[in-house]
């Protein structure tokens, strides 16, 4: 593989990187000067759409397309939501780029908001992240202090407010539509779309909500260019018309049992094992792996032996997994019980569903209820059935949800179920001898808490 | 100052909340700012706090507790501690010992989770991923992030005073 130097964590490590002073030694916001005096919002657009920008969230939809789907010639205003309720189990290369180089962040805000006309944007960020919340408020103090935010940004006639708007600790905030309620000081209940966002979003006005990260690489992309984001990941696939490509760097968040945990950033596309030993250190204590989370704990899990799937945007998905998600890789080693592992799966998404949808809502507490019933000693062959059952009926996917996150409950429950069914059947067995066979209805244990 | 007719807001919490107002086209945005306001100075959010809220931003009270309700964050009944602790329990810190983590010191603190210690001090909550798995185990305690904790050294870290969070 050629040469890769980090472009995205460029400034990790730098003295007092997170400054304006700093950012502006390092190149930074000569795009949006040369943008501001010679572009037009159409150029930027059709930038991002052809450097092959895929969200960074986890949807992985195209970036430049997304912005597409505003209405043309609204009189306004148009809203720009800057996704920052990284919640996703695993992840954490949002708060790395916000501690460490919130104006990388800030410029890719002001560009996007330049292509898509927005006036205002929001920036929601999870409570969980003080330190993000104090770097950011200070880079969006010195931006406006140089001129770069506010009226008539550098004589441009273009004029743009970035506000933070902080969260309460919840999940689905991270849903776009989500994200949207609770800005409007709702509970965060997710829109059923369409209207998509981009057509009736934030206070019923054409809204887009963009990742932290793809802010950072729409910086990027400005000033380093189309043609080198595309010089690096996977092209799309010449066979498969639909597949929009994984191009561009992107920032791994490698944690669990590990030598090293850490975010590093690599071309997309490198594999979990490149990943695991060449940054990582290898499986930590000298063991082996036993799963591995690709890219966040809704993704699901790859075995040992799946390992060299390429991290892009369309891998995953042919080991069974829901996809990259958010490149959060997390490991699994070979001493861990994958019932443990399932058991806070299911606590993770039983706590976390809002409610709103009877099959979510139900659906993870009773998952939540079953692996406890299993974990005490007293499963059933049968129960992983139920498991599976529940899996595949609860989401968007099957139709019975408004959003993903029961679609993100199920996977780890299929995958971990079909790719350790042994492992299960045997834990049953030796934990519940004499009644590991029935197939009777059986009372739950006590309701957990949840929402 | 607390004004005339109310019991729990100041004007000095009023006055932070009209300062965020010009950033949103209508006043309902306003209430998950106004309920940190409220919360960074009373540690809690009293029935009674919410009304006021209600009162201040044009709403129904049940509009606010509604939303508030929602998060599961906003204590309610009493105050939480001068010290609010989340201890992770999501995967990556499950992995390398959050459970024992929190078990640990709600043992040592003779409190369970979500609860607080009879001085007032310390408050430990379960919380899912705080974003910090590089860490793993962490905990978030006010504005502090405790990296790579054992039980002892959390423990420990846990009696030190912190600033409030804000």
């Amino acid at each position: 593989m050629q040469p890769f130097k980090p472009v995205l964590l460029e400034a990790v490590g730098v003295p007092d990187g997170h400054t304006i002073a700093s950012y502006k030694s390092r190149g930074g916001y000569a795009p949006l000067e040369a943008t501001l005096a010679g572009k037009q919002p159409a150029d930027v657009i059709e930038m991002v759409k052809s450097s092959g920008l895929r969200g960074r969230g986890g949807a992985g939809f195209p970036t430049g397309l997304k912005w597409t789907f505003l209405p043309k010639d609204h009189p306004g205003p148009i809203y720009l939501c800057i996704n920052a309720d990284e919640s996703e189990p695993g992840t954490f290369n949002n708060r790395i780029l916000m501690e460490d180089d919130p104006h990388q962040v800030i410029e890719g805000i002001i560009l996007s908001s330049f292509a898509t006309r927005a006036s205002t944007a929001y920036l929601y960020l999870r409570y969980e992240y003080p330190k993000s919340w104090h770097r950011l408020q200070a880079a969006i103090d010195e931006a406006y202090a140089a001129g770069y935010l506010g009226k008539n940004i550098l004589g441009s006639g273009f004029s743009l407010d970035v506000y933070l708007h902080r969260g309460a600790a919840a999940y689905i905030c991270g849903e776009e539509t989500g994200l949207i309620e609770s800005l409007e000081g709702k509970r965060a209940w997710p829109r059923i779309k369409p209207p998509f966002p981009a057509i009736e979003g934030l206070f019923r006005k054409p809204t887009v909500v963009n990742n932290i990260e793809t802010m950072a690489c729409v910086t990027q992309i400005a000033r380093r260019g189309v043609d080198w984001f595309k010089s690096i990941g996977v092209p799309a696939d010449p066979a498969n018309p639909r597949d929009p490509g994984s191009y561009g760097p992107k920032l791994y968040c490698l944690s669990g049992h590990v030598e090293k945990p850490g975010c590093y950033e690599a071309p997309l596309g490198i594999t979990a094992r490149e990943l695991i030993d060449r940054f990582g250190g290898g499986v930590w204590k000298g063991r082996r792996a036993k799963a591995v989370i690709p890219g966040g704990i809704s993704m699901g899990l790859m075995t040992e032996s799946e390992l060299d799937t390429p991290l892009d945007f369309a891998g995953p998905g042919k080991v069974g997994c829901l996809g990259l998600g958010t490149a959060a890789v997390v490991v699994i080693d070979d001493q861990t019980s994958i019932v443990d592992f399932l058991h806070n799966s299911a606590r993770f998404f039983a706590h976390e569903s809002c409610g709103q949808c009877t099959p979510c809502r139900e659906g993870t507490s009773w998952s939540l209820r079953i692996l406890e019933r299993i974990k005490a000693g007293k499963g059933r062959l049968k129960d992983l059935d139920i498991l599976l059952e529940l899996g595949n009926t609860m989401g968007m996917m099957p139709g019975s949800t408004i959003c993903g996150l029961a679609d993100g409950a199920a996977w780890p429950m299929k995958n971990a179920i079909k790719k350790f069914r042994g492992e299960f059947e045997e834990y049953v067995k030796r934990t519940n001898p004499s009644g590991w066979m029935v197939t009777d209805p059986v009372p739950a244990l006590a309701i957990v808490g949840a929402h | 100052m607390i004004a005339p007719g109310r019991t729990y807001l100041t004007d000095e919490m009023v006055a932070k909340i009209e300062a965020l107002a010009p950033r949103y086209p209508n006043r309902q945005a306003l209430t998950l700012p106004a309920l940190h306001i409220v919360n960074a100075e009373l540690r809690h959010v009293p029935l009674g706090a919410v009304a006021e809220i209600a009162a201040v931003l044009g709403l129904a009270p049940a509009e606010v507790q509604d939303t508030l309700t929602f998060y599961q964050f906003f204590h309610q009944e009493k105050p939480h501690g001068k010290v609010r602790a989340f201890v992770c329990r999501s995967v990556s810190c499950a992995l390398r010992g959050g459970d024992q983590l929190l078990e640990h010191l709600c043992a040592a603190n003779r409190i369970e989770p979500y609860g607080t210690t009879a001085d007032g001090e310390l408050t430990i909550e379960p919380a899912e991923c705080l974003g910090a798995c590089d860490f793993a185990p962490c905990i978030l305690a006010n504005d502090d992030l405790l990296k790579n904790v054992t039980p002892e050294a959390a423990e420990a870290e846990l009696k030190k005073p912190r600033a409030r969070a804000t």
